[in-house]
């Protein structure tokens, strides 16, 4: 099987080896490192990881669909996870969501046809004072409101 | 008040660098004091400075550190709990983010203490740039002889690993994040055997939240009879960080001694009072799980006890505030399909009783209610309480059984009316 992870995710396994008594502690750091590369974990790249780490491929799907944060499904190229969480809620993210939908015509969990945004609803992102937030791939934006929001959108090309 | 604040006046990106740390914090002199001290002496000063756990728990933190066996086959572990995934804490993101290195400093004192040399920090996936920011000063640490090999030339090993977790509520519970630690679903355990005997890879364990641990320079610094004085009631020492948020004017993180003011003092003294100069509906004052306050209730002193006395908790130290106009339906709908997402489906009576609560909850939200819906709500939560492995479980149940009792009105409004009437 050719290789699809590049050397820098293994790379980044052998720097990370020798700080875990265990092997398979790498998992997340592993899903992290691969999820860089390609966005998201299609089957095969799951199945990369499992033979990096000496564990059945089901063990890392076990793992990778417990968590959020691990896309399990292709996402765009912007992946817009705005916290609807009960500090965003009160600040009016519900309403960035709608805006969202709306200029999109996509429901949360879905990506544009052009690939360009998937829109998510997020749980609390810990920037409760900052409200409403949200994550734009791994970055945070705080403190929005719609003219914000569409500024910011204008700038992605 | 707070009489004098050790964090607050450090947030800002210029505290960040050790060169910071060393010149206006007392940087690394706590360790250097406490590597010459014997690991049980630190111990005791951590109990006489009556610091509790802030990560939502209050458990005494010393108390943690002496379950801790003195010899073990296997190796012992120190794990900083920075998911900070309890809804409305925000305060330890600030923590990591400006004075990076005050972790540090408080792990290796929490190894030497409990005879450990290895530490993590899970900090929660979201907090991609406090991560970076955490590793790169673990760098400079190592680079200074403050982590690694023979710390200060005392000969005392400590390393740093910073793990990332990937979006999990209930990783935040401890024995679900040793589980996340070790590269598996972060499921919490079945308890005993407790972390301190059998934690991170079977190896006892100290779990402490990330204030917490910052706590422990200032302590060792300047003794735990200060650090107990700073607390305005006998059980709570030191200083709190209180994430604030919701509809105030300052939102923010705010900084006072334990058990000095009450919650009206912190919305309207510090947070400036509601948005808009509206008047104040309700109060969630100890992170999303803690039971609702009403604005009749905000005279209670902020914290661990009084608030336990009033029905309530202090959880992490996050305070939601709640204007006249928002719908508190719509509020608890919210609120439960949050634990209901986040069940990590073990125990039945979560899995099952958080998605049944949300369902009911979003249907009377919508008009759709029944009149036998609000006994239904409270027997669904009742079956929950108490009956699960973590916390989880009371944590979606304490909000439905607090709104319903305290806003039955609203509820019934729904219910009769067949639409929400802020709609």
């Amino acid at each position: 099987m050719s290789k699809l992870l590049s050397q820098k995710y293994y790379d980044g396994l052998k720097k990370l080896e020798p700080r875990y008594p265990t092997k398979v502690a790498l998992l997340l750091p592993a899903l992290h490192l691969a999820q860089e590369e390609t966005y998201w974990l299609p089957p095969e790249i799951l199945e990369e990881i499992g033979a990096s780490l000496g564990i059945h491929p089901a063990q890392v799907r076990e793992v990778a669909s417990f968590y959020t944060m691990y896309n399990l499904k292709p996402v765009g190229k912007y992946h817009l996870k705005i916290c609807t969480n009960v500090a965003c809620c009160l600040r009016g993210a519900d309403e960035l969501v709608e805006h969202c939908e709306k200029k999109w015509d996509i429901k949360c969990g879905e990506t544009t046809k052009d690939k360009k945004f998937t829109l998510s609803e997020e749980e609390c992102l810990g920037a409760c004072g900052t409200a409403p937030a949200m994550m734009l791939n791994d970055g945070y934006c705080e403190n929005l409101d719609i003219k914000k929001l569409d500024q910011l959108l204008d700038t992605l090309k | 008040m707070a009489s004098e604040t050790l964090y607050i006046q450090h947030f800002n990106e210029e505290a960040r660098p050790l060169a910071y740390y060393l010149a206006k914090m007392n940087g690394y002199t706590a360790v250097k004091k406490a590597l010459a001290m014997q690991p049980d002496d630190i111990t005791n000063e951590v109990k006489k400075s009556n610091l509790r756990g802030r990560g939502g728990a209050g458990f005494p933190t010393g108390m943690k550190w002496g379950f801790i066996p003195k010899q073990s086959a296997k190796p012992k572990y120190v794990v900083c709990n920075a998911d900070e995934s309890e809804p409305g804490t925000f305060k330890d993101r600030d923590i990591m983010r400006y004075t990076p290195h005050l972790l540090l400093e408080g792990m290796v004192i929490a190894g030497y203490a409990i005879g450990s040399n290895i530490g993590y920090i899970y900090i929660r996936g979201e907090y991609t740039r406090e991560a970076k920011i955490l590793d790169a000063a673990i760098e400079e640490a190592y680079a200074k002889g403050y982590l690694g090999k023979n710390i200060l030339g005392t000969g005392f090993n400590f390393d740093i690993t910073v793990h990332r977790g990937a979006g999990a509520y209930i990783c935040g519970e401890e024995t679900g994040l040793l589980n996340s630690l070790e590269g598996k679903r972060g499921e919490p355990r079945v308890k005993p055997p407790f972390p301190a005997i059998a934690g991170a890879f079977g190896g006892p364990t100290v779990v402490n939240n990330v204030e917490t641990l910052t706590n422990v320079p200032f302590i060792i610094n300047r003794g735990g009879e200060w650090f107990a004085k700073l607390g305005k009631l006998e059980k709570s020492g030191g200083t709190r960080l209180i994430s604030l948020s919701g509809h105030v004017k300052k939102p923010g993180v705010y900084e006072v001694d334990a058990g000095s003011i009450t919650i009206r003092q912190l919305i309207y003294d510090y947070g400036g009072g509601i948005l808009g100069d509206k008047k104040l509906k309700a109060v969630i004052p100890g992170g999303s799980s803690a039971p609702v306050l009403t604005a009749d209730e905000i005279d209670a002193v902020y914290d661990i006890e009084p608030l336990m006395k009033i029905g309530t908790m202090m959880g992490s130290a996050a305070v939601m505030v709640v204007s006249e106009d928002y719908c508190v339906v719509k509020l608890l709908q919210r609120i439960t399909k949050f634990y209901a997402h986040e069940s990590c489906g073990q125990c039945t009576p979560c899995r099952e009783g958080c998605k049944w609560m949300e369902d009911v909850i979003e249907r009377i939200e919508h008009g759709h209610g029944r009149e036998q819906d609000l006994p239904l709500l409270l027997e669904i939560a009742d079956n929950i309480n108490g009956k699960t492995l973590c916390a989880l479980g009371d944590a979606a149940a304490g909000p439905v059984i607090s709104f319903v009792k305290k806003f039955r009105a609203d509820f019934e409004a729904h219910i009769r009316g067949g639409k929400c009437p802020n709609a």
